[in-house]
């Protein structure tokens, strides 16, 4: 089109914002306090879906909060957080890799290919280690959030904001990738918790979240569920109702259950409703929302004419605004043995929350009937005076058992051992 | 178009000795049509004065990666580095922000496209006093045009935001209302 503009030489302004987008504080440009405008006599309510539907008037700590959206720029690699990340003691974390727009889902080839989606991205990147040195290559490009990831022999599933596709035999075309082929398109366009995360179950099937289509709405047939299809996209079936936002599951190996997380409604409250970790033992089973949330809070607006007790209970709790995402459960060796078929949790971390809590990854320790015995932070130090210095979102557990968690604020990738010290160096 | 063209023209001048080109020469391009001071006097071009860096990476970030699709943006976007775009993001958040219009504004539109910032919240996240912060762009003062263009977009999802919160909140919304909103977010004091 202008052809003229050819490639450019670096800017001798060197950038310094991605220090600037960690260190500043996120809400740094505060107008002074000064009275709202007037507000007209009736204001109806925002419109379905909006984030703000709940948000108490006239308060201005509430004023304050916004979600907090992410830098579109990987940081990098000397400004990634590691140094600052904690971890019991015996374990390591490391950079896998770097330089990868808003990481999300992680899934992991045969071969060992690391597969990377992203929600404001347009593209699915595989992370591939060859003579020790890191190469990015991108699977699929062009694509609307492809956020969720499955894999399964030797296909590649990606999860758009409203369609499914594959590549089959993914890992022998890295180099030159099939445009992948659509497999399902039954799903509803809702830009509001319209990313997902996808995984394929013990029974073979692929199972799909529709969250609710805003913060706290009455909800139609088509969302606020788990459902499951066929890998060639047909037999639909429900797994689960009465969900809000999940947007990351996983199968208990020695149950065969499906453990999910869900993310609890905002502008109830700084402390209510908790997320929650959801078990189902049955199909079709109704976890709620929006008439209960945390398993004992009847929502203030649906909850009239209900009782929590229609629903199933959360297995835990997991903290106000959290936004629990991806989890796994820990199959792998090389952890000590109380982490064995633990579940590893990210928690993205609140907004909605003057001070944010969340920000971490959660091990829950299980009991022998799939029932949670206990819960405790595994890594933290995402939260640095009460600004993000990296989020987490999604674990994935390699073959030799250490574990990788992608970082949606950095771009990056850790990868976390035990015992031995970290050997790709940062 | 002339403006475009003259647009071009200084693109093509920069391009050409691109080692020597300093942010100032590199800027010259952009600020050719959306105004130097901040204010941008080209139709349905947005002002830029006052705007948050990161809400002008972001955009930055879009056109160049085409998930914001505006030809001429996307072209002049299509070679910057990661850090040509906080470069320039950080530069243009330094300009000076637009003055309202010195027009006598039009009484019931005011009161209407107020009334309609409160229903619809729009100052939990742009502000009380529409200034932006952070992502969230500075609408206050912002030129009509591209005010009513940009609704629009948003509403038709011609315009994907960074995260589709807008589609949302313009859902409900007419298209007389949006001319309500773009009347008084232009003449906003």
């Amino acid at each position: 089109m202008i052809p003229c503009v050819t490639a450019r030489r670096s800017m001798l302004l060197v950038g310094t914002i991605a220090g600037l987008l960690l260190a500043a504080p996120v809400f740094a440009q505060q107008p002074p306090a000064s009275a709202p405008p007037a507000a007209p006599a009736a204001a109806p309510a925002p419109p379905p879906g909006s984030a703000l539907i709940g948000r108490p008037e006239g308060n201005p700590a509430a004023a304050k909060l916004a979600p907090v959206a992410p830098p579109p720029l990987p940081a990098p690699p000397d400004k990634l957080p590691t140094a600052k990340l904690k971890l019991p003691p015996g374990f390591n974390i490391e950079v896998y890799a770097s330089g990868i727009a808003n990481a999300r889902s992680l899934r992991i080839g045969d071969k060992g290919t690391v597969f990377v989606g992203t929600r404001v991205g347009n593209k699915v990147t595989a992370v591939v280690k060859k003579d020790g040195k890191t190469e990015l290559k991108t699977v699929a490009a062009g694509l609307y959030r492809p956020n969720g990831l499955a894999y399964h022999d030797g296909t590649l599933y990606i999860a758009e904001l409203s369609q499914i596709s594959k590549i089959d035999d993914v890992e022998a075309n890295l180099d030159n990738p099939p445009k992948p082929t659509v497999i399902y398109t039954d799903l509803p366009k809702d830009e509001a918790h319209g990313w997902k995360f996808i995984g394929i179950g013990p029974d073979n099937k692929l199972y799909i979240p529709v969250g609710q289509p805003g913060n706290n709405v009455l909800h139609d047939s088509d969302h606020g569920q788990i459902r499951r299809i066929n890998l060639d996209g047909t037999g639909r079936e429900t797994v689960a109702l009465g969900v809000r936002n999940s947007v990351g599951f996983d199968w208990n190996p020695v149950n065969k259950q499906l453990y999910f997380s869900d993310n609890g409604r905002d502008w109830v409250s700084e402390d209510v409703p908790e997320d929650k970790l959801n078990r189902v033992t049955k199909l079709g089973e109704d976890f709620g929302v929006p008439y209960c949330y945390q398993g004992n809070l009847p929502d203030p607006e649906f909850g009239w004419g209900h009782s929590c007790s229609e629903f199933v209970p959360p297995i835990l709790l997991t903290g106000p605004h959290s936004a629990g995402l991806g989890l796994r459960f820990y199959t792998g060796d090389m952890f000590p043995k109380k982490y064995k078929n633990a579940i590893f949790l990210a928690r993205h971390g609140s907004w909605n929350r003057t001070n944010k809590f969340g920000g971490d990854i959660l091990v829950v320790y299980l009991n022998k009937d799939g029932t949670v015995k206990s819960s405790e932070p595994f890594l933290t130090g995402f939260i640095e005076n009460n600004n993000y210095i990296g989020r987490p979102v999604d674990v994935e557990i390699m073959r030799d058992g250490s574990m990788l968690v992608s970082d949606d604020f950095n771009g990056a990738v850790y990868r976390i051992t035990y015992g031995k010290a970290a050997s790709a160096g940062r | 178009m002339r403006q475009v063209a003259a647009a071009i023209a200084l693109i093509c001048a920069a391009g050409q000795s691109p080692s020597a080109a300093t942010l100032t020469e590199r800027l010259a391009p952009c600020l050719a049509c959306h105004g130097a001071n901040g204010r941008s006097e080209t139709t349905e071009v947005p002002s830029l004065g006052g705007q948050p860096a990161p809400y002008l990476l972001i955009q930055l970030y879009l056109f160049r990666e085409k998930q914001r699709v505006a030809e001429i943006m996307n072209d002049m976007t299509l070679d910057f580095t990661d850090d040509d775009l906080r470069a320039f993001s950080d530069a243009i958040a330094k300009l000076p922000p637009p003055r309202p219009l010195a027009d006598v504004p039009d009484a019931a539109r005011m009161q209407s496209g107020q009334a309609l910032i409160g229903q619809h919240r729009c100052n939990t996240c742009h502000n009380l006093d529409l200034t932006g912060r952070e992502n969230i762009p500075r609408i206050a003062d912002q030129r009509e045009d591209y005010l009513v263009k940009t609704l629009r977009e948003y509403k038709s999802n011609a315009r994907h935001g960074y995260d589709g919160v807008m589609a949302e909140v313009l859902t409900p919304i007419t298209d007389t209302q949006i001319l309500d909103l773009a009347y008084y977010i232009a003449r906003f004091r």
